[in-house]
């Protein structure tokens, strides 16, 4: 975690009088992300665009009208309750909602200024530069080797595959617990190693962006906090946005967190919307909305 | 009860007689009891089938030995045969195997992993369900029509060529429906990881999919093989003979078993022997039965062996 | 080479050829799917046209009459339907409680490694080819089961009954007893729970619940009956002459068409003098496509209207 000194800001924050602010829940995330700047980085560009984007699968429209930038270099966390689409939202940014037959994506959504829904994108070459690790570690039922290996070698990249692997696999700290079994299963590895192998797959084909959705949900606290300090390290070299469950885990690893909610209209429709997007410091701290508030005090969810 | 308690019966001693009591209950004991009869007489009879036929036709066999396989077929029950309907039989599976398979995979990969939910697709698969419900009869019309006469330049007419195409017809539903099966139990998990680094649709069946589903896509096709391989309605019209003595000779190698208008298979050489009145057939076709079981035995084997080799692969 | 260094400007065109390679994949596959409809139009053109010829030809009239005799111009389409209905009824009604019987077993009794014994001899059954079935009720069946009880004829329609009878309980074993382990555990858990015994819960709450699942195996199972040809022609034997009672001879629909088949010399001459015969065949093959056909549409919205209540 990164150890930022103590600033002012915050401090005023921290003495907001309003009763929720003395929530035990909220004080905790508070607590998290008391050393966080609350003006987040700054200078880094926009990598992507979402103009009222808006999914439906079918006729259902799952999540409507989001609007935000996500910035090359951070951790960006989608959180919010169950069905509040922002599991949908991340599998826009590689086009994996396309696997959906019935999915449809309304708005814009742009990806180094390049709409990710224009003609002439192939969603395999998107795919290839914004990596995925999924809720569940789902490696391969093959060697770990051949794992980190296959991305790069479908893609045809050029340069040697060992050097690759054990690149990926140092990136995802999981090198030198496997550089003597490489041959062996991936599903031979423990849970929390699962997921690393999954995320130097991901690496592997050198991508710009790794989009996580909920990669910590089954995992162990101990595996969790090595995932968690993995990202921090990634950061550097990549663009991370990461779905959560567990605010806490926002609060600790992202640089900005988007909170999503439910709207039920009066005919029962449930759709997901952006409610709030922020320096994670601030959306905790300082929420501008009543229903962020609502959200991170326990109230609801 | 609470005043009872202080004599002779305890109030435990009360509660473990309604609890102990009438474990056996006459109803339960003879519902159960109908219902094992009911299960085990189907076995019953599997067992008095084999015996029937083992005690019919085993002494024929031990005495003919090997000679029973090679000799032709002929018209006196001494010195008939089934080496015709051995190769015929091994000629039309080999077909099955190299029309319905690739065909019935490709099928089924389609249906499973590419087809977009429409009306069509709707139409393609329910069509499947149904064709697989077809008598099998009526396939042989079908073959008749079509590799017999339609088709003659190409099949040849009669030949082994027609027969093996009709069968092939036959159980393509199955092989799709079974395929099918075993692709929708590949997890999806699995298809979004190869997806997600970047592999088309056919990269992360044939690299993926594929591998995975193979051991219970073999186990499926080989029990649909093995249905073709003991067929024997459609045959009678797909232009088999039925003939006690005529059939492509032994001699004449594999080449002319494809080409010549005179083939047979073992299940029709039983029919034809089964339909004979003179006593002396019936062992003869029990012990053709008996080298058809076998057959079939040693196909399913096979589909257990190979599909352990492949899950030991796999993994 | 280095893993990382993210590609800018975007061109996210992707690899034509692997785009090429993919559609044609993808063409080949639907090609692969779409030949099980050519498939299904052939069979209805292949039967279609020749039936049409039968119908045009034979008095309807004669349908009604007795015998099955294309030789010489009699097509009783009354006489092979009732020997064809009565087959497979008789075979209902030995795979009816033998096939649910084990079922119910199989599904709510047996213990898991009776289960693990049981059910693949049951599967071995199914495998049994029907000409050695045919075989089995023609050489035994009559002889040692029927001829002692009742006065039946070396050929009878009974023991083709039975033997078709034997041929599918396994089918209605495997469907009945899928639909009835699809049955939620809460239910059983319910009814334990009221005190109820294991008989009055597998048959009063189970099987009921079950009961479409139940319905559509029957009817699938009846499909197979009547479309079933090697035991009826060999346990029933050739004659045409309509029998109201099974203990003789008779050719049903599908035992008619065998017959037809094997007197290969009407069958060949298609386009010779004496063509009704050979045009029989086909509507006969017509009549036991559609009635399948129907059968199996049926026994689909049955099990469709049972998967919707769980």
């Amino acid at each position: 975690m990164t150890q930022e000194p103590v600033t002012e800001e915050h401090r005023t924050v921290n003495a907001d009088p309003t009763p929720s602010a003395t929530d035990a829940a909220a004080d905790k995330l508070r607590d998290v992300v008391a050393d966080r700047e609350t003006e987040g980085p700054t200078g880094n560009s926009t990598i992507f665009g979402l103009r009222g984007l808006t999914v439906y699968y079918a006729d259902f429209r799952a999540v409507k009208e989001v609007t935000a930038d996500i910035r090359e270099n951070e951790i960006t966390a989608l959180i919010g309750p169950s069905g509040c689409g922002k599991s949908t939202v991340l599998r826009c940014f590689n086009r994996m909602n396309d696997l959906i037959e019935t999915a449809r994506v309304d708005g814009s959504l742009t990806y180094h200024g390049v709409d990710l829904y224009g003609k002439n994108v192939d969603p395999v070459e998107v795919r290839r530069r914004i990596g995925m690790v999924f809720q569940k570690p789902n490696p391969f039922p093959k060697s770990i080797y051949e794992n980190v290996v296959y991305g790069p070698k479908i893609g045809g990249m050029k340069g040697n595959l060992d050097d690759i692997v054990e690149e990926s696999l140092r990136k995802a700290v999981l090198w030198d617990e496997v550089k003597d079994k490489l041959d062996e299963s991936g599903l031979a590895l423990s849970g929390g190693q699962q997921q690393r192998l999954c995320i130097a797959r991901a690496i592997a084909t050198s991508p710009d962006v790794l989009l996580m959705d909920e990669p910590c949900s089954s995992l162990d606290p101990i595996a969790t906090l090595r995932i968690e300090e993995l990202m921090l390290e990634l950061k550097q070299d990549y663009t991370i946005v990461i779905v959560t469950h567990n605010m806490q885990q926002a609060a600790r690893v992202s640089d900005r967190t988007a909170f999503f909610t439910v709207d039920v209209s009066d005919d029962g429709q449930r759709t997901g919307k952006l409610v709030e997007f922020d320096v994670t410091n601030r959306l905790f701290t300082s929420p501008s909305k009543t229903e962020t508030e609502d959200y991170i005090t326990g109230r609801f969810g | 009860m609470a005043e009872t308690t202080s004599t002779a019966p305890t109030t435990t001693d009360l509660v473990r007689g309604t609890l102990e009591g009438r474990r056996v209950n006459p109803v339960n004991t003879l519902v159960s009891g109908l219902l094992l009869i009911a299960l085990l007489s189907s076995l019953l009879v599997l067992a008095v089938l084999l015996a029937d036929v083992f005690g019919k036709g085993w002494g024929l066999l031990t005495e003919r030995g090997a000679d029973f396989l090679t000799t032709p077929l002929s018209p006196n029950a001494v010195d008939a045969g089934i080496f015709q309907g051995v190769m015929g039989s091994i000629a039309l599976t080999a077909i099955v195997i190299v029309v319905a398979f690739p065909l019935g995979v490709a099928a089924a990969v389609y249906l499973e992993e590419y087809a977009p939910t429409n009306r069509l697709t709707q139409f393609i698969t329910t069509n499947i369900r149904n064709l697989a419900g077809v008598p099998s009869i009526v396939y042989g019309l079908l073959g008749f029509s079509v590799f017999v006469n339609l088709f003659s330049g190409a099949t040849g007419g009669r030949t082994v060529i027609t027969g093996g195409l009709t069968l092939a017809l036959l159980v393509l539903p199955i092989m799709i429906i079974t395929t099918s099966e075993a692709l929708r139990a590949v997890p999806t998990a699995l298809r979004e990881a190869s997806m997600g680094v970047g592999a088309t649709r056919w990269e992360t069946i044939r690299h993926h999919v594929l591998p995975v589903a193979l051991p219970a896509i073999l186990t499926g096709s080989v029990l649909t093989v093995a249905r073709a391989f003991g067929e024997t309605a459609p045959l009678l019209l797909s232009g088999a003979v039925l003939s006690l003595y005529f059939a492509v000779p032994p001699e004449a190698g594999f080449v002319s078993l494809m080409t010549e208008q005179s083939y047979t298979a073992l299940p029709m050489i039983i029919y034809n022997w089964a339909r004979q009145p003179q006593e002396e057939f019936v062992a003869l076709t029990s012990a053709a039965i008996i080298v058809l079981l076998a057959m079939l035995l040693i196909v399913n084997a096979a589909a257990i062996v190979a599909r352990d080799h492949f899950e030991r692969k796999s993994t | 080479m280095s893993v990382t260094a993210p590609q800018v400007p975007m061109d996210l065109s992707g690899d034509p050829r692997r785009q090429r390679r993919e559609r044609r994949v993808r063409s080949l596959f639907f090609v692969a799917a779409a030949l099980s409809i050519i498939i299904s139009a052939a069979i209805v053109l292949s039967l279609a046209g020749e039936a049409w010829g039968f119908v045009t030809a034979v008095d309807p009239a004669s349908y009604f009459e007795n015998g099955w005799l294309p030789r010489r111009g009699r097509y009783s389409i009354l006489t092979i339907v009732w020997h064809t209905l009565m087959v497979s009824g008789i075979a209902m009604v030995v795979a009816t409680p033998l096939g649910l019987g084990a079922a119910i077993y199989l599904s709510e009794y047996a213990r898991r490694n009776v289960r693990r014994f049981l059910k693949p001899t049951l599967e071995i059954l199914a495998g049994v080819p029907s000409v050695v079935l045919g075989f089995f009720a023609l050489n035994f069946i009559t002889p040692n089961v029927i001829q002692p009880l009742y006065a039946a004829d070396r050929s009878n329609l009974l023991a083709a009954g039975i033997g078709v009878g034997i041929l599918i309980v396994p089918l209605v074993a495997s469907v009945s007893e899928d639909a009835m382990r699809a049955v939620p555990r809460a239910l059983r858990e319910a009814s334990y729970g009221l005190g109820a015994k294991k008989w009055h819960t597998s048959l009063r709450v189970v099987f009921p619940a079950a009961i479409s699942g139940i319905v559509a195996a029957l009817i699938l199972a009846l499909s197979r009956a009547i479309g079933e040809t090697m035991v009826v022609a060999l346990a029933a034997g050739t004659s045409g002459i309509l029998t109201w009672l099974p203990d003789s001879s008779g050719l049903t629909m599908t035992g008619a068409m065998a017959d037809l088949a094997i007197g290969s010399d009407q069958v060949t001459s298609a386009t010779a003098v004496q063509v009704n015969p050979f045009q029989s065949l086909f509507f006969v093959g017509l009549m036991l496509f559609v009635i399948t056909l129907v059968l199996n549409v049926l026994s689909e919205r049955v099990v469709r209207r049972y998967r919707q209540k769980y």
